[in-house]
């Protein structure tokens, strides 16, 4: 007997859930009340066309592109200190939430963790200038206070799922528990740690190149100076620039990855 | 007397390559400090100290008057839609591009050995669109349509829509040539169109997968349509800006605690979506 079988069936409850997101997504539109007729008139056209032909030629004077070298250097900079400081945070919150000073320390340390991760770069960048003022400090302790909440967290997990053998071996026959740390479970975690950390680098390369759009340093306040100026051609040589770095960077670690791998 | 001799610690027998590699990076530092103005005692300045203890101050408690939470409430009632419509927005851009993207739905390819000249010109101009549409940062495009259509939501729309749109497109056209392409193939060698190979031969392969990946770009846009606001582009962002601005740290205090929930929330829904639709 060859029985056919049923067609298949959607559940009701998919159902529902499809229908409540085409909801959502019609809610979405109708709540935002965009101006389509506005955007698409004659009128709106050609003035964005307008607006988009300011942009060509991009300034290319000597001076101005040791300026776009110097927001660049500074973005580079902010972005690698923020990492740096965040990898030893990292580490340093990563032992408690690891469950290694205690059971109580644990959950706090991770809910402090969750709470600087949840906060994305740029907020944290703005309550920061009240404390250090405008410029690529602020960047860069934003950068440092985020990547610390997703380092430390992504340490820690790293940290629980070690095997704890040696870790155990070495605090069984004396050792103190930092130095059953430092001996046996961070040589065994620190690659990953290193390609956790590279990877977040990549990461805020980017978000270090728009920081500055509320005034925390590098390319980005750069732009935001010029477009607020309305000196477009400037704008276009930054945004050039924010470009060609993300580029080379992308470039270098999709190099660097197929070489660490072997593929 | 042998015993006198001993150095306490340890020989380090590779002390010469760490001190090689403390220096070079001592080296690299000295110039990201400068460059970065990293002058970390300016915490310490009384002046700066007494301005942030006064702002953290102001922090508790939080703003909860009614009308405030009211404000509130539809200010992150507007980062989830502009986050939603612009995903859809995107949507509607990746699926076009990606089916040019895809280079396993391609016939000529299959028939021939090699793709036709006029294809691959179409595919590699759809790549560089995606690439393009995903490289500018969407805080830039926010900026640019904050210049052309003025403050407000239609700005952010419009850039989660172009920044996704780039992002969905790729990512789509990497998973469905990375999966299994003997259905499509199969179809597409007996004569089916393009679109029906990619409904009943590519797509249920890889759904699952696309719509985790679409799911997480999801939360992703709402995070970025909080960030969006800072620059004037509508949603809870611009709130907190203007908040921050005239330093009420109740009112910025009680927004973030919003934005984590709203963020946590958007966590367990998309993890919820992805395991029922996945």
């Amino acid at each position: 007997m060859n029985r056919q079988r049923p067609p298949p069936t959607i559940e009701l409850a998919t159902v529902m859930l499809l229908a409540g997101l085409l909801a959502l997504v019609c809610a979405s539109f109708f709540s935002l009340t965009i101006k389509w007729g506005e955007l698409f008139t004659a009128d709106a056209l050609r003035s964005s066309l307008e607006f988009l032909k300011g942009f060509a030629p991009p300034e290319l004077a000597w001076s101005f592109l040791t300026k776009i070298a110097q927001g660049t250097l500074e973005t580079l900079s902010m972005s690698a200190l923020g990492t740096g400081i965040a990898f030893v945070s990292g580490i340093a919150l990563a032992l408690p939430a690891s469950g290694r000073f205690g059971v109580a320390a644990r959950p706090c340390t991770r809910l402090m963790l969750n709470i600087l991760r949840s906060i994305p770069e740029l907020v944290w960048a703005v309550i920061l200038l009240i404390a250090v003022g405008l410029g690529p400090f602020a960047g860069t302790l934003a950068l440092a206070v985020h990547t610390t909440g997703v380092l430390g967290r992504l340490f820690a997990d790293a940290l629980e799922n070690l095997p704890a053998a040696p870790e155990t071996t070495l605090r069984i026959n004396g050792a103190t528990p930092m130095t059953a740390f430092v001996y046996a479970a961070l040589p065994q975690v620190l690659p990953q740690l290193m390609s956790y950390t590279l990877y977040r680098w990549e990461n805020n390369i980017r978000a270090a190149a728009i920081l500055g759009v509320v005034g925390a340093g590098g390319l980005g306040q750069m732009l935001k100076y010029h477009l607020s100026l309305f000196q477009m051609q400037q704008a276009a040589s930054i945004i050039i620039a924010m470009l060609l770095m993300i580029a080379v960077v992308d470039g270098v670690s999709f190099w660097l990855r197929r070489k660490l791998t072997g593929n | 007397m042998m015993l006198a001799t001993v150095p306490l610690h340890h020989p380090d027998p590779a002390w010469r390559g760490r001190v090689t590699a403390m220096a070079i990076a001592v080296i690299l530092l000295w110039p990201m400090l400068v460059a970065s103005e990293f002058k970390p005692w300016i915490l310490l300045d009384a002046q700066s100290l007494k301005a942030t203890w006064h702002f953290l101050g102001s922090f508790v408690p939080p703003a909860h008057s009614r009308e405030f939470l009211l404000m509130i409430l539809a200010a992150a009632w507007q980062t989830i839609a502009i986050a939603t419509a612009g995903l859809a927005l995107a949507l509607l851009g990746a699926i076009p591009l990606t089916l040019l993207a895809t280079a396993s739905l391609s016939v000529s390819l299959m028939e021939s050995g090699h793709m036709r000249l006029a294809s691959i010109f179409v595919r590699q101009a759809a790549r560089w669109l995606l690439v393009l549409l995903r490289s500018v940062p969407e805080l830039v495009w926010a900026l640019l349509f904050v210049r052309i259509v003025g403050l407000g939501p239609t700005a952010g729309v419009l850039a989660i829509a172009l920044t996704y749109s780039g992002m969905l497109g790729k990512v789509y056209a990497e998973i469905l040539e990375s999966s299994e392409a003997h259905a499509t193939e199969s179809l597409l060698k007996n004569g089916s169109g393009r679109l029906s190979a990619l409904l009943y031969g590519a797509l249920p392969e890889a759904a699952a997968e696309l719509v985790s990946y679409t799911t997480f770009r999801w939360e992703c846009a709402i995070r970025g349509s909080v960030m969006m606001g800072f620059v004037g582009a509508g949603g809870i962002g611009q709130r907190m800006d203007e908040s921050m601005k005239m330093l009420a740290g109740d009112e910025v205090s009680a927004m973030l605690i919003i934005f984590v929930l709203l963020v946590a929330c958007a966590d367990l829904v998309s993890a919820f979506l992805r395991k029922r639709l996945g």
